[in-house]
């Protein structure tokens, strides 16, 4: 070991000539310039923050940003070529997938809150939702209340399926409670009738209904489970080198009006595989987000 | 290795206001134990009837027989499970199809099904072999005392067989309860569904597979000396060495 | 009953299905046989290589392995490979594996236990005059087990071992829980974005169904020949 810095001092030594490489790389950064590849994890059907389009590539909101990020990381480095590698993730699996090293951002509709900055970083917030429920009209599931002794989905490894088990427990409904493995596949048990109910974040309801084949059969609930909460990409905890390149890159994006651009694209206007358009424009709390950035995870900070 | 082990995380209470994360993980083991028992009691009554099938004179009978170990043998379990769950209940005239849908616990009783099914193919191969390596005089003695054929595998034939493919059933047995995990994706919550909702919910994931593993390891030891007894006090004396 | 089917979203899906899907199963099926095999002999060796330890060693590990749930041990490897690599390289973080090394990882080491245990069958299947009059001219253990005792072992168990890697074949499947590509993952992915799942499945269970027949017959055919010629 002491050699091997003993032969660092003397390159870095070497090196001094070239004033840029000056400052010693460390955690992800270094990772990245020694392998030449960053690897971004991605969902199956967070959409429009992550998900798969028609030839099965992912796209999205989040993607966007995140490359944005890679763009910003490549220059801090001076990297001529830097490969993007693509892992798939799942709510259960983004975690711990991050801490082990198999990802190094996470770029899809991730819920950043207190609990899970002790376990891993975010970066800038972008996107607020908050949680709530899709049930089919026809069930007539007017209220948090109804779901008593009814079969309930949400996806595993979610804020949701969290705030849900507590206030199954809390206010005594007796819900059966069924963890999907993604939203699509939770949607799934509530279009074929297995649960009466998803508790998903609006947002990611509300374009899993637009893109359903009978969008007009779905509710969403006006009931609430939770304030709306702060959307973050994460990034490995520890590694402040690492987070404050991304830090910079999210920062510049949002305040640049750049970011307004990619918003629109994936909220305002017609989106792959089927053309749809969520017509959801941006909510005064992320305008101020926008103008601010921030990487709380304090639902009240972003009022 | 950088990672917090917090081996106490089992005592602190788990959202949800049941009890411990231990308490969650003893919830997930009582519900793999369920779901295996049902499902191995559905592979033994199948099984029984399909292996016979396969070792009757009749080649009809036969032929079900061979038909019912192809089919499901030849799908992943994962694949039968998805067939059972999301696509027979669409094939059904709508009233069943909801019917079945919205039966409380649907995933645990689709599961026992489903796994049950599956590991009947395994069972009818393991007592056909079984029916096929015993003497041929066994066979023709039931028949020459007069019993009929059925008579002859109730009274004869399937009681040694059952006998020497004890070892083989055991296994089977093991792996019925293994192939409960599977399960999972189905939304049955059982021991791996609740270590996975543990990670998920106190981010220990060692702490939780690990106290997974070691639940699989209890059982399969406790099945295992339990059916060495079972083995043993059921031993033919000078025909199967009970070991 | 089928009358509202779409039988079309199957044909739109078909390459994707196969080029990446298929292909990924495939790939995984493959490789891992190839490395639970070469695995599961070394395994093999070492139960029956008269030293106590790394018999005791070796058995502990298929014993290990099979008693736990293969979903189980997928979860496990996929979060602890990059540490192993760290610890092994040294390396001061953990090191970066992809989804598919990571599959591969997991297949081989879990596979591997039911391999072994077919090999050790093999090994102790050749009579053993074989090895003493390996040992009579003068061959080292090494030799003996490289040129006499593995190739036979090896043939016979050949229709075995096959089976077992149609097994295989239809559990690299289980990746669907990690969001894998794999053949299920490719039909599930169509099917929850289409909203076809009726037909993807069905779709899904017809081409491992026929596959694995074609398989377990050619297998059955092997071993009707080798058979004879024994």
């Amino acid at each position: 070991m002491n050699r091997n810095y003993m032969i660092g001092y003397a390159l870095a030594g070497a090196l001094c000539a070239t004033p840029a490489m000056a400052q010693e790389l460390t955690g992800t950064l270094k990772n990245i310039k020694d392998t030449g590849a960053i690897t971004l994890g991605f969902r199956d059907s967070s959409i429009p923050f992550s998900y798969l389009d028609d030839s099965q590539k992912p796209v999205g909101y989040a993607m966007d940003i995140c490359y944005k990020i890679v763009d910003a990381v490549k220059k801090e480095l001076k990297l001529d070529k830097l490969e993007v590698k693509l892992n798939p993730v799942t709510s259960s699996t983004r975690i711990p997938l991050l801490a082990n090293g198999t990802i190094d951002l996470e770029c899809g509709s991730t819920t950043n809150n207190a609990e899970r900055q002790k376990q891993i970083a975010y970066t800038n917030t972008h996107f607020l939702t908050a949680s709530r429920y899709v049930s089919k009209k026809s069930s007539k599931i007017n209220s948090i209340d109804d779901l008593k002794g009814k079969a309930v989905v949400s996806t595993s490894g979610t804020t949701n399926i969290k705030q849900l088990t507590e206030a199954n427990a809390e206010k005594k409904l007796g819900a059966n409670i069924i963890p999907a493995k993604d939203h699509a596949e939770a949607f799934l048990m509530v279009e074929t009738d297995r649960a009466v109910a998803f508790v998903m974040d609006d947002i990611l309801l509300a374009s899993l209904v637009a893109g359903s084949k009978a969008p007009d059969d779905y509710v969403i609930s006006k009931d609430a489970f939770s304030k709306p909460e702060p959307y973050g990409i994460m990034l490995r905890k520890d590694d402040p080198a690492f987070k404050k390149v991304v830090d910079a890159a999210t920062s510049a994006l949002y305040t640049g009006g750049e970011g307004q651009k990619i918003y629109d694209k994936w909220f305002t206007q017609k989106i792959p595989p089927k053309g749809l358009n969520l017509n959801s424009p941006m909510s005064s709390e992320l305008k101020n987000q926008y103008a601010k950035p921030s990487d709380s995870p304090d639902p009240d900070a972003y009022k | 290795m950088n990672y917090n082990w917090n081996w106490s995380i089992f005592f602190e209470p788990a959202p949800g206001g049941t009890g411990t994360y231990f308490h969650m993980l003893l919830t997930g083991l009582w519900l793999t134990i369920q779901t295996g028992i049902f499902a191995w009691i559905i592979a033994l009554i199948f099984g029984s009837i399909v292996g016979v099938l396969r070792t009757l004179p009749s080649k009809t009978a036969y032929w079900i027989g061979f038909a019912w170990v192809e089919f499901f043998r030849n799908m992943p379990l994962l694949v039968q499970l998805f067939l059972w769950f999301f696509v027979l209940p669409e094939l059904l005239p709508r009233s069943w199809g909801l019917w079945l849908k919205q039966m409380p616990n649907a995933p645990f009783y689709t599961a026992a099904i489903g796994i049950g099914l599956f590991m009947s193919a395994r069972v009818a191969v393991q007592l056909g072999a079984g029916i096929a390596s015993l003497p041929r005089g066994q066979k023709q003695a039931a028949t020459a005392l007069g019993l009929t054929t059925l008579q002859g595998y109730r009274y004869v034939l399937l009681p040694i067989a059952f006998r020497i493919i004890m070892p083989p059933l055991t296994s089977e047995f093991l792996n019925t309860i293994k192939n409960t995990a599977v399960a999972i994706t189905i939304g049955l919550i059982e021991l791996t569904g609740q270590a996975r909702s543990m990670q998920e919910f106190s981010f220990q994931v060692f702490e939780a597979f690990t106290a997974a593993t070691v639940m699989y390891l209890l059982i399969n030891i406790i099945v295992v000396t339990g059916m060495r007894f079972l083995e043993r006090s059921l031993a033919i004396p000078g025909y199967i060495t009970g070991k | 009953m089928f009358a509202n089917f779409d039988f079309d979203v199957i044909r739109r899906s078909l390459g994707y299905l196969f080029l990446d899907g298929m292909a990924f199963t495939l790939t995984l099926t493959g490789l891992s046989a190839l490395g639970g095999i070469i695995f599961g002999t070394l395994i093999a060796l070492m139960r029956l290589s008269g030293f106590k330890v790394l018999g005791r060693i070796a058995g502990l590990y298929v014993d290990f392995m099979r008693s736990l749930p293969l979903v189980l041990v997928i979860f496990w490897f996929y979060f602890l490979v990059p540490y192993v690599g760290q610890w092994l390289t040294g390396a001061s973080r953990p090191i970066s594996v992809g989804a598919f090394t990571s599959a591969l990882v997991t297949f081989i080491m879990f596979e591997a236990a039911y391999f072994s245990e077919i090999m050790r069958a093999g090994i102790q299947s050749i009579s053993k005059g074989q090895p003493a009059a390996a040992n009579a001219l003068g061959m080292t253990y090494a030799q003996t087990m490289r040129y006499v005792v593995l190739p036979q072992a090896f043939r016979n168990m050949l229709p075995v071992l096959l089976t077992q890697t149609i097994v295989l074949f239809q559990d690299t499947s289980l990746v669907y829980v990690l969001s894998m590509p794999d053949f299920l993952g490719a039909a599930s992915k169509v099917a929850q974005r289409d909203g076809r799942l009726v037909e993807m499945y069905l779709f899904a269970a017809v081409v491992y169904f026929t596959i694995s027949c074609a398989a377990s017959f050619g297998v059955r055919r092997l071993q009707a020949r080798i058979s004879i010629v024994r």
